[in-house]
């Protein structure tokens, strides 16, 4: 039973701190180019301001558009039951394993993909066809890397996975810090930022994740944005559960949920830093030069595999 | 250090050493490659030194810190006085794109694998596992040699096949003799200044490195 209720609590702080995450990362990210920088909280005052704002729908919408926001939304939450972030006893990890949480993430880009070229505007389509090229080349990656994690540790289960590496038995291995590598460069990939994506653009050339919902208004946009922003914080969740498990409450100790939660918001607030370091380090790459990108991702994770066979 | 441990870290050395042959293999700019060369060769006098102490064959020492001198610091440096003296800034030309050649390298990688399968089986040494990480190693410096056409690259390929030949040597049998491997190093820096004075005259010559130029030999069209 208590394993329901972390459940729900982990949720819950998932849905109420991603925008803080995200507001987080914005304000490292102005200092570091040496702007004065918005408040913490200016990601949650966006959001109320999209909800309370009429949403307006391009006459030839159909229900996938319509429908795209609140799937979206609720991906990245059942996301959020998944991955074990405060504790490892999660119900819902016994049924859904690491290879689930791709297919969510999957699910939800091939809604935003067909509704971008719902209404039928150029930009939406280019978006589309973007996201989908960089999908192709990031997925096989990123199941790669999954697989080499998953061979180290006996499971796909991500909370098995969390208490291997967890345990004193465990060693820091090559093939560990191969797919840590390949992660990283998918994470970035996945979540759209620099130099894969800029978030913050709206430059009709260059831009993918925005292209595609340019259409969207109102509390649609607001779920998207929020929907955005989770899966950042789901992906440094995913981070530091499987390469950093530190802190992690196992299952049968719900009093140290806390100490957890202190944790967690260390080692998020800490990924932030070294995604902003990156972010401000590297440029945008040319679109063409993205199959270079995710095929380094692609070796590094089959590396990562190949030397568990050779060397472990 | 017990043997665990050391074998552990020889191993972490030996997924260096793949890890900047696979750097070689992608890396388009000529500096980058040579510092990528340069950390191999690093890692590999580091995992000879470990290797040596272990085994308690001494002689081992004195490979690492060949190696050390003649890869890390030599090498590197005679190739880069090289390019600024041919002011080569241009990136480097593939024959095969980038990601199709990560794919053949990865797939040298289980060739070597299967390959080497056999003698692990066979070997109680505490490198034995790394013997597929060397052998790889000679076949990615091969097809570096292969796919690129710049006079420049093929030798660092060269150069990074050797550096796999020692890594084998000590993996699968502690080292060769010192005799043996004094005599290698001296050829290495030998073809290194022989290399050197090539390069100038294939520059000269053709007012370029490509080795594609070299196709045509006749004179006048």
């Amino acid at each position: 039973m208590s394993g329901f209720i972390i459940e729900i609590l982990q949720v819950m702080m998932l849905i109420g701190l991603a925008p803080m995450f995200s507001g987080w990362v914005k304000m490292l990210k102005c200092w570091s180019q040496g702007r004065s920088s918005a408040s913490i909280l200016q990601p949650y005052r966006d959001l109320a301001k999209l909800f309370s704002k009429d949403v307006i729908l391009a006459e030839n919408a159909s229900w996938i558009f319509r429908f795209t926001p609140y799937l979206v939304f609720s991906t990245a939450v059942l996301a959020g039951g998944i991955i074990p972030m405060l504790s490892t006893d999660l119900p819902l990890s016994l049924t859904a394993d690491v290879i689930v949480l791709v297919a969510l993430f999957a699910i939800a880009r091939f809604f935003t993909a067909l509704a971008g070229m719902d209404i039928g505007t150029a930009f939406g389509g280019m978006g589309s066809s973007r996201e989908m090229m960089i999908a192709s080349l990031a997925e096989p990656a990123m199941l790669m890397a999954i697989f080499t994690v998953s061979l180290a540790c006996g499971s796909t289960s991500l909370s098995r996975i969390v208490e291997v590496i967890y345990s004193p038995a465990s060693i820091v291995k090559p093939s560990l810090v191969f797919a840590f590598i390949a992660f990283v460069l998918i994470a970035l990939t996945e979540t759209g930022r620099i130099p894969v994506d800029n978030p913050a653009t709206h430059l009709e050339l260059t831009m993918i994740h925005e292209a595609m919902i340019l259409e969207y208004s109102g509390r649609h946009l607001a779920l998207i944005e929020w929907a955005g922003m989770m899966k950042l914080f789901l992906f440094m969740a995913i981070g530091a559960a499987l390469f950093a498990p530190w802190g992690i409450a196992y299952a049968g100790a719900p009093g140290s949920i806390p100490l957890a939660f202190g944790y967690l918001i260390l080692k998020i607030g800490a990924s932030g830093i070294v995604l902003v370091l990156i972010e401000t380090g590297l440029a945008k790459m040319r679109l063409f030069r993205l199959t270079e990108f995710l095929g380094a991702a692609f070796l590094m994770a089959t590396l990562g595999m190949l030397s568990f066979f050779i060397l472990e | 250090m017990n043997l665990q441990t050391v074998a552990h870290i020889n191993s972490f050395l030996a997924a260096f050493v793949l890890l900047t042959a696979f750097g070689m293999l992608v890396q388009k700019r000529i500096y980058s490659l040579i510092h990528l060369f340069a950390w191999q060769g690093l890692f590999l006098s580091i995992s000879t030194a470990i290797v040596g102490y272990v085994a308690g064959r001494h002689h081992l020492y004195i490979s690492s810190i060949l190696t050390l001198s003649l890869k890390v610091i030599l090498l590197p440096y005679i190739l880069h006085v090289l390019i600024v003296r041919l002011k080569i800034r241009k990136e480097v030309e593939t024959i095969i794109n980038i990601p199709m050649t990560m794919l053949i390298g990865i797939a040298l990688v289980i060739f070597s694998y299967h390959l080497t399968a056999p003698v692990r089986e066979l070997s109680t040494l505490i490198t034995r596992s790394t013997l597929a990480v060397a052998l790889a190693t000679v076949m990615i410096g091969l097809l570096m040699m292969i796919t690129r056409r710049h006079a420049v690259t093929q030798i660092i390929g060269f150069l990074a096949m050797e550096n796999g030949l020692f890594f084998a040597a000590t993996s699968a049998t502690y080292g060769m003799p010192l005799v043996v491997e004094l005599g290698v190093a001296l050829d290495i820096l030998i073809a290194a200044f022989i290399f050197g004075i090539f390069f100038f005259h294939i520059h000269t010559t053709f007012d370029s490195l490509d080795v594609e130029q070299m196709a045509r030999l006749k004179e006048g069209d």
